[in-house]
């Protein structure tokens, strides 16, 4: 394993930061290369756990992968240098263009793009519904647990935090009636 | 006082954020768009179009690009716009991270618990109902166009919309490319034509 500097830490993560667009599952090749092949920080194995735990966790799966493997290198203080350097260009970018498009926003050129643009964006939100659907393990015996959620959510103005402690709760109301019938439960 | 309000809102929006950016996504809809009305759900698809092309992971990009415009619609200077993103990324990260080192310490040893696990699965079930709910309430006439003023543009939007849906549920294909060739698609169809 390659010495860990926090420099180079900083560096890498800031690599994988800029030039992965297009969310945090994007990320993981870049990560990969750089992390286990290049660098020699973390074993196959070992990564593949990070990607677990990350993916569980609540927050953004890209930076809770480089809180991760921030700390496993170097601490907290490798956590904070990770997330920094994964952020930082990302962050720049998008307020340089926040500044920009307000202005340009009224150009008709900028309005018809846009225009474009929105049914592509709700399109690009509804696929990953379907695909998650796989991941999930939604099956017909459970879908009416994701159905629920969204005409809760979507008609009645439920609030989704609401909804995901309610799923915490009977998750784990459920895992302990499972566990309490010594693994007959599944 | 906006920025305390404007942190609390996005460190509940991290905390709660299970499953991916996508879900981060559907919260910032849901908290600034219908609870607030902080942004308008038209200002919401164009910061969200630019967040999904830009590098970043796209549940920060959004965050950073919310705290600006609320900041901006509430008729504070973009200076103090720059401030309100800063404050939002901030915020959306903390919790997590903070979570995330808890669990790096303690809680690794809890990762097999099997009532951990159901509590999981049963999260992962409910987020995709939570990002089905952001896309129905996206898909409104507001991105779609209204059929009394101009049906070419509820028309076009619905070619596009089925279009990025296949090409991107069925074929894989990447999102820039498919908001590149939409947004061209859109230049030509109000702009050129």
């Amino acid at each position: 394993m390659e010495q860990v500097r926090y420099i180079n830490l900083f560096t890498s993560f800031f690599k994988i930061g800029t030039f992965t667009i297009g969310g945090g599952y994007a990320m993981i090749p870049l990560m990969e290369e750089i992390i286990v092949d290049k660098r020699h920080w973390l074993e196959k194995e070992e990564f593949v756990d990070v990607m677990s735990i990350s993916q569980a966790m609540p927050g953004v799966f890209a930076v809770n992968m480089a809180t991760n493997i921030g700390y496993k290198l170097k601490g907290v203080r490798g956590a904070v240098v990770a997330v920094a350097g994964n952020i930082l260009a990302p962050v720049l970018i998008i307020l340089l263009l926040a500044v920009f498009f307000r202005t340009f926003r009224e150009n008709q050129v900028a309005e018809a793009v846009f225009k474009g643009l929105r049914p592509a964006v709700v399109a690009l939100i509804a696929a990953p519904v379907f695909n998650m659907a796989k991941t999930a393990r939604i099956s017909w015996k459970n879908v009416w647990i994701p159905v629920l959620s969204a005409l809760l959510i979507w008609l009645l103005g439920v609030s989704p935090v609401v909804v995901i402690l309610a799923a915490g709760v009977s998750g784990f109301v459920y895992g302990k009636l499972a566990v309490g019938k010594e693994g007959g439960g599944q | 006082m906006i920025f305390v309000r404007l942190f609390l809102i996005f460190c509940k929006i991290g905390i709660f954020t299970f499953g991916g950016g996508y879900s981060m996504v559907a919260l910032i809809q849901n908290e600034m768009v219908e609870k607030y009305h902080w942004l308008t759900a038209e200002e919401f698809t164009d910061l969200l179009a630019i967040s999904q092309m830009t590098p970043g992971p796209v549940g920060i990009n959004t965050a950073t690009y919310t705290g600006y415009t609320v900041m901006l619609n509430n008729g504070y200077s973009p200076l103090m716009g720059v401030a309100g993103s800063l404050v939002a990324s901030f915020a959306v990260i903390l919790l997590p991270f903070l979570a995330m080192l808890l669990m790096c310490r303690y809680l690794a040893k809890h990762r097999d618990n099997p009532v951990v696990e159901t509590i999981f699965r049963v999260l992962r079930l409910v987020v995709v109902g939570l990002i089905a709910a952001a896309a129905l309430s996206l898909a409104s006439p507001l991105n779609f166009g209204f059929w009394e003023q101009s049906q070419k543009q509820v028309i076009v939007s619905a070619v596009i919309f089925v279009g990025v849906f296949v090409a991107s549920y069925k074929f894989r294909k990447s999102p820039i490319m498919l908001l590149l060739l939409s947004g061209a698609v859109g230049f030509v169809a109000y702009y050129v034509l």
